[in-house]
């Protein structure tokens, strides 16, 4: 089974905190409220439906769920 | 002042006009099918994109578009830098950096238990009475306190701030003189109030403000000025529009608002519907180099409202666009803007409306609109209602 990771474009976030508000097991922001994935961004199971959440969410579209093959 | 009557949207539209101002829906509706970049000859040439995606191209084109001058007015008054919203890129950035660590949600949150008091003890004041005017009594009484106490200025200097945050964004569009005098005021305010700072420092947003650095230097003292001012303005009647549109809708709504009451863990998602769906604020842009969006020609020296109200209601982005669905879930709404520009208070505004519609519905959860009177609108730059009379039960 192929695990999922979230990743946040860094160039692209400007800050909107919604994937931190939705997602707070998967994001976290800096001392600017900018976000970035926790760790290496893999995805628990459980919170599969929370990192597309989080994604649809983002006004500036930064937010990629990526497949990550073992 | 009565403006001359608009014919035709798509060549010849006016943001002032009694029928944008009073429900502009329609209009873009109309617009972004048969002519997704309006253009008027008013206020010295404009132009209305009304389809998200080019609201988003405008808004991430800092080449060609500029903050430099961010109302549609009449006539331009001298440049005026509120920075960072004033700003361009390369500038934007460090006087950007400089305002965001006091408005992340950690930050803010830190702010919640003031504004729960300060929204507990509106609603009790009124919760009694049959009724009230849920924009003037409620909404407009909220930030306005909230940004007092994060600059450390009282609570009681509300009803100066309102005064000049009309002259500034509504009178001043067709009033120079209105506008001028309001920036001298606030200017006059604000120098007062760090000097008294200099001697005495406080655990405030002027006192933090007032030492800051760009790259080791003291920021000058336009900056911090115009960094404060902006704070003022933006904060206020933006929030206090968002708040009224919500209880606006709720008002209109039983089936949304007993649900919201039976469910308050569904207000922040409400809330952001209410954000997309009734989104109060309009910026513009200046062209500073001529360019096409979407096949049409700009021309360098126009303005170009950025409707970030009318992107929200895009049917191509957002499934039935033109209906409110309190519990929708995917919702990649402009109202913050988009780009390097999102608006820096969006967490502080977040609250302050979760907030007031907590403590609101948790003692209110029931009320209608006041048949017997009229709903008014503000107008321009930023869009709420300005009276909203509202009977309990």
């Amino acid at each position: 089974v192929p695990t999922l990771k979230v990743k946040v474009d860094r160039d692209k976030c400007q800050g909107h905190a919604r994937c931190a508000a939705l997602a707070p097991e998967l994001f976290e922001l800096d001392e600017l409220g900018n976000a970035r994935e926790k760790g290496d961004g893999t995805v628990p199971e459980a919170l599969v439906d929370k990192a597309y959440l989080a994604k649809a969410n983002c006004p500036e579209e930064a937010i990629e769920v990526i497949e990550d093959k073992p | 002042m009565t403006r001359p009557p608009v014919n035709d949207w798509s060549t010849d539209f006016d943001h002032l006009d009694p029928r944008w101002v009073e429900n502009p829906y329609p209009i873009w509706e109309e617009l972004r099918e048969k002519c997704p970049i309006a253009h008027t000859e008013r206020f010295r040439g404009v132009y209305f994109p009304s389809r998200y995606e080019d609201v988003r191209a405008v808004a991430y084109d800092t080449e060609h578009f500029s903050s430099r001058r961010i109302i549609v007015r009449e006539t331009p008054p001298p440049r005026i830098p509120a920075p960072p919203i004033t700003s361009d890129p390369p500038e934007h950035r460090p006087a950007k950096n400089l305002l965001l660590p006091a408005f992340t949600p950690d930050a803010i949150r830190e702010h919640e238990p003031r504004t729960r008091e300060i929204c507990a003890r509106l609603v009790a004041g009124f919760a009694g009475k049959g009724g009230c005017d849920a924009a003037a009594d409620y909404a407009q009484e909220i930030p306005v306190r909230v940004i007092a106490v994060m600059l450390g200025l009282p609570e009681s200097e509300g009803d100066r701030f309102r005064k000049w945050i009309h002259e500034i964004l509504e009178a001043g569009i067709t009033r120079p003189d209105i506008l001028m005098k309001a920036m001298g005021e606030t200017t006059a305010y604000f120098q007062a109030e760090i000097e008294k700072r200099r001697t005495d420092p406080r655990d405030d947003l002027i006192t933090r403000l007032s030492r800051a650095t760009i790259d080791g230097q003291p920021i000058t003292e336009d900056h911090l000025l115009g960094a404060l001012r902006l704070i003022l303005i933006a904060g206020i009647d933006t929030t206090w529009s968002a708040i009224g549109s919500c209880f606006w809708h709720l008002a209109q709504h039983p089936e949304d608002r007993q649900r919201l009451v039976k469910q308050p863990e569904l207000i922040p998602t409400a809330v952001e519907e209410f954000l997309r769906a009734y989104a109060p604020v309009t910026m513009a842009r200046e062209v500073i180099k001529d360019v096409e969006i979407n096949g049409c020609p700009i021309k360098t020296g126009e303005m170009v409202l950025l409707s970030f109200p009318a992107a929200n209601r895009d049917p191509r982005i957002f499934p039935e666009a033109e209906r409110v669905m309190i519990d929708r879930k995917e919702n990649r709404h402009a109202a913050f803007g988009l780009g390097i520009h999102r608006c820096i208070g969006s967490n502080l505004a977040r609250m302050e409306i979760l907030v007031a519609l907590q403590e609101w519905l948790k003692l209110i959860p029931e009320f209608r609109l006041d048949p017997a009177a009229k709903v008014t609108w503000s107008e321009g730059t930023v869009r709420g209602p300005r009276q909203l009379k509202v009977l309990f039960r």
